[in-house]
């Protein structure tokens, strides 16, 4: 890092190639985490409203080991 | 629920991973380690990577993209590979649990096959003067990447999750021929691309201080796919249990 930031950021001249690569790896991984996370804690929710609503129904145990 | 866990239990030790409760506890308590373990790795690996690891003496800087093209495209086959595992013991087994873990595993397996092509194509582009060329690396690991696709269009195309996954399972199985022509293509065909560096036969024909940041990345990856793994397999089993819930709905009126 002898010539300071901008030298670090221009990457020998293959700054166009080297940050999009990394820019575009981070983007997706973190998108499909994103989504995954937010797909879990969806489904979780109205699964917890479906078994709140209907408190009387004969409905699977939380932990069927304990039955 | 309960005939499962009974069955399970009195069957091989094994098949006690297939128990979805016993798996649920292992799942959240491996989580926040492979989590973890992750974000070290990657946090290291870009580290090492970007400011530690030297210039390629013919490449110069570019050579820097090889710490996110090659674990990719390592993942794009290890995450292949697992699936093809996991589909075989679902259509031999009959595994509980081996759909649920080859559904959760294609989007990963894609991203990661996609990415391998793109930065590949920033990287082909200083190097070689092209983006793209229709060599067998190159196509076979594009062809890679529409299995993936296929296998989620088909797991999907079903009314019955069951009879989806067996389908996409066999399709998995078939695919599997094309994880040796990825791995040989650069030995078998002229290509631009380069032979493997890391894995051949004897010492690796790779400097430590480049060796390093990509096993971290590898590593990390490895454990992304792991904590994704978890994420989306939870998600698959909550789902199943909402079908469940509402087939009991509707048979009720």
């Amino acid at each position: 890092m002898e010539g300071g930031i901008s030298e670090f950021f221009a990457m020998g001249g293959y700054a166009a190639f080297v940050w999009p690569s990394y820019a575009v790896s981070g983007l997706v991984l973190a998108g499909l985490f994103f989504v995954s996370w937010r797909e879990l804690t969806r489904r979780q929710a109205l699964l917890d409203r479906l078994q709140a609503a209907a408190p009387h129904r004969r409905r699977k145990p939380k932990d069927p080991e304990r039955t | 629920m309960n005939r499962t866990a009974t069955s399970s239990q009195q069957s091989g030790s094994l098949h006690r991973f297939a128990n979805p409760a016993r798996f649920l506890r292992l799942a959240q308590a491996v989580f926040p380690w492979s989590a973890g373990a992750m974000a070290l790795c990657i946090a290291a690996g870009l580290y090492l990577g970007l400011f530690v690891a030297p210039p390629d003496y013919q490449q110069g800087e570019s050579v820097r993209i090889m710490y996110v093209h090659v674990p990719a495209a390592w993942m794009a086959l290890f995450v292949y590979a697992n699936m093809a595992l996991a589909s075989a013991s679902l259509l031999i087994w009959r595994h509980p649990l081996a759909g649920l873990i080859a559904k959760a595993s294609a989007p990963v397996g894609t991203a990661f096959t996609f990415l391998a092509l793109f930065t590949g194509s920033l990287w082909g582009k200083p190097m070689w003067g092209t983006w793209w060329v229709w060599d067998a690396r190159l196509t076979s690991v594009l062809i890679l990447f529409f299995i993936y696709l296929g296998h989620m269009a088909l797991i999907n195309a079903f009314e019955n999750p069951e009879r989806g996954q067996k389908a996409a399972a066999v399709l998995t199985l078939v695919g599997v021929v094309n994880l040796p022509i990825i791995k040989f293509s650069v030995d078998w065909w002229n290509t631009l691309h380069q032979p493997a560096s890391v894995t051949r036969i004897g010492t690796p024909a790779i400097h430590s201080s480049m060796l390093w940041p990509l096993l971290l990345m590898a590593l990390g990856f490895t454990f992304y796919y792991v904590t994704v793994l978890i994420l989306r397999l939870r998600a698959e089993m909550l789902a199943s249990r909402l079908r469940a819930m509402n087939r009991l709905a509707a048979e009720e009126g």
